[in-house]
């Protein structure tokens, strides 16, 4: 991109692309900013009028609210601190030379591409179902009584399952983090007396923390739109136990059909969303600076 | 102290033998040099020695005591490694420390200690920077600071000197033989550059396939090749060998002269006749790459400027108590 006639080719050739995606962008955002201030019922319709900010207030007093921001929030931490917590033995596991590496690597990698539906179906139905399920079954066995995931601990087996399936996520990327790390620091640490334990929490877990922050970074992003896994299992229930804030904006419109709220919800999401985003980068992000 | 001994060290990679058996005696404040091309098993002779490979036969004695079952960390001794194996995250004083603090040592010795050895090696200033925000060369005097702080028996160096460029490594390579004078600690050093090996060591093994050729000082070798090998890996041009007729004639199968023990004379008596194909001017010297017919290609060094050009005839005469003889097998004949 030296000279001028470069620099204008590659603008060119960029433009449809920026273009396109500008459009993608902004045509849904002003569309959700315009219904956000409308009075806007499909069980209602013709009734549509400017109603100022009034969605923003209902969305925001509304109690299931706060009940669904702490949801989302308890359920992204948790989900973290499982994945990064078993993700970080079992890259160090995977990394080993053992026989039939290749099978179990494909095995542990497995979860992360089943559709989150069908996880959630597997899960719900054949491990966590009370009556059928595998762990009613083996609770049973030990003469225990079979425990009734989702209605005792709803939240905490919605937060299982994600875990379950990124798992695989953070330990991929701890893995090839792993191998990176040059062999002859490892020696090196050897030769100076350092244990196993400590060449791990001096050498090994400083060169993780930057493919730790990639996981946690990522897995935020996503983590904070979790709908199909509830949907599937709970449905956000019993009672706000399961909400998120991505479940109740869908509540809010496909439930109670209310466009504009929903509409107020998904802008609140989006400023949510972004505070997260700015918290991580100030908290983690300067350990992605080389 | 620091005397190591190797005893019949042998060491295989499955079917692959990279040691065939390594019979050493390293005496202790010496410096040794490993050198051999590529693939010789020097750095694996090393790393047999540092610990970080198990042998598969034969001792390893540390001052007497066979040292085969002990871990590396144990053995006392330090090693600094090719690419510097530098701890990224840490500073270079914590870089430094590393060693001492996982053997226990008091904060307050660990500090001094540090500072010692930065002193030592010029890198005081530095004490608070991380790896990346230093050159190269200051890279490699932390690898040796951290070396020389745990106060070894002997240092371990794997070639160094490799990734600096040719006027630090000249620089770097006074630096070092000039500290292990000073420490009086024994040093075994691995390269693939004989210059470095010749200026650098008390004593040189070179080592062939797996095999030590010859263990001597730089000047033994220099002098008296004890086979082929030797006699063409020490030296700079190589050592030009003869066979045929001008070897039978001397009772070998093989002689060799080394270009500085050529006489060059322009159209002389006596000796070689050739023609000039290549003619390379250092100022200081000239190095001939003669066509000399029967005998081949010959390579002759002139101390100083002789204005020769590509097709020039020349003649070429042997120092007669400068040619090493060999014999079939290659090895030296002694007379």
């Amino acid at each position: 991109m030296a000279t001028q006639q470069t620099q204008l080719l590659a603008r060119t050739l960029l433009t449809p692309a920026v273009a396109l995606l500008f459009i993608w962008m902004i045509v849904p955002l002003a569309l959700t900013i315009y219904f956000a201030t409308l009075h806007y019922n499909l069980l209602d319709p013709g009734s549509e009028s400017f109603v100022g900010l009034e969605n923003f207030r209902y969305f925001l007093t509304d109690p299931a609210f706060l009940a669904s921001l702490q949801n989302t929030l308890v359920l992204v931490g948790s989900v973290l601190a499982i994945t990064i917590l078993l993700g970080v033995p079992l890259a160090l596991l995977l990394d080993q030379q053992v026989v039939g590496l290749s099978i179990v690597r494909l095995m542990v990698i497995a979860p992360f591409f089943v559709m989150p539906t069908v996880s959630a179906l597997v899960w719900k139905n054949l491990l966590m179902h009370p009556v059928s399920g595998l762990f009613a079954w083996i609770a049973h066995l030990f003469g225990l009584p079979a425990i009734d995931w989702f209605n005792d601990a709803p939240l905490f087996s919605v937060i299982l399952i994600i875990s379950w399936q990124w798992l695989p996520f953070a330990t991929l990327i701890l893995l090839t983090a792993l191998q990176s790390l040059d062999e002859e620091q490892k020696e090196a640490a050897e030769m100076d007396g350092a244990s196993a334990l400590s060449a791990f929490i001096y050498i090994t877990l400083p060169h993780l923390a930057r493919p730790i922050t990639v996981v946690i970074l990522i897995e935020t992003i996503f983590l904070l739109t979790v709908f199909a896994e509830i949907f599937v299992t709970t449905g956000g229930g019993p009672g706000l136990q399961t909400t998120n804030i991505a479940f109740l904006i869908y509540s809010q419109a496909l439930i109670q059909y209310d466009v504009g709220s929903a509409s107020a919800g998904g802008l609140v999401a989006v400023v949510l969303a972004n505070i997260v985003a700015f918290f991580l980068v100030r908290i983690v992000g300067r350990n992605l600076e080389a | 102290m620091g005397q190591i001994t190797l005893q019949g060290v042998q060491k295989s990679f499955g079917p692959v033998h990279i040691i065939k058996g390594a019979d050493l005696d390293i005496a202790d404040g010496s410096f040794v040099v490993f050198v051999g091309p590529s693939g010789c098993g020097k750095t694996t002779l090393l790393r047999l020695i540092a610990g970080l490979e198990d042998v598969t036969g034969g001792a390893i004695l540390i001052d007497g005591r066979n040292v085969v079952n002990v871990p590396p960390a144990r053995r006392g001794l330090s090693m600094v490694f090719q690419s510097y194996a530098l701890y990224p995250h840490m500073s270079v004083r914590g870089n430094i420390a590393f060693g001492l603090k996982m053997a226990g040592v008091a904060k307050d010795e660990i500090n001094r200690k540090v500072e010692a050895a930065a002193a030592t090696l010029n890198l005081t200033p530095y004490l608070d920077r991380k790896p990346r925000e230093l050159s190269g060369g200051q890279r490699q005097r932390v690898a040796i600071g951290r070396a020389i702080v745990r106060e070894p028996k002997a240092f371990l160096f794997d070639e160094p000197l490799s990734n600096l460029d040719a006027a630090l490594r000249v620089q770097m390579r006074l630096e070092v033989t000039r500290l292990q004078k000073q420490l009086g600690t024994t040093a075994i050093y691995v390269t693939h550059d004989q210059v470095e090996a010749m200026t650098m060591a008390d004593k040189i093994v070179v080592l062939n396939g797996g095999k030590i050729e010859q263990y001597g000082s730089p000047l033994e070798l220099y002098e008296k090749p004890s086979n082929l090998f030797v006699a063409g890996f020490i030296g700079s041009p190589k050592m030009n060998f003869i066979t045929g007729e001008p070897a039978k004639r001397q009772g070998a199968a093989t002689i060799g002269v080394r270009p500085e023990h050529l006489k060059v004379e322009r159209d002389g008596q006596g000796g070689w006749h050739g023609t000039v194909a290549v003619a390379e001017h250092l100022g200081s010297d000239t190095f001939l790459y003669v066509d000399a017919g029967p005998q081949g290609m010959l390579t002759a060094r002139y101390v100083g400027e002789l204005g020769l050009s590509p097709g020039d005839r020349v003649s070429l005469v042997p120092e007669q108590a400068r040619i090493h003889r060999f014999d079939d097998s290659g090895k030296a004949i002694r007379a």
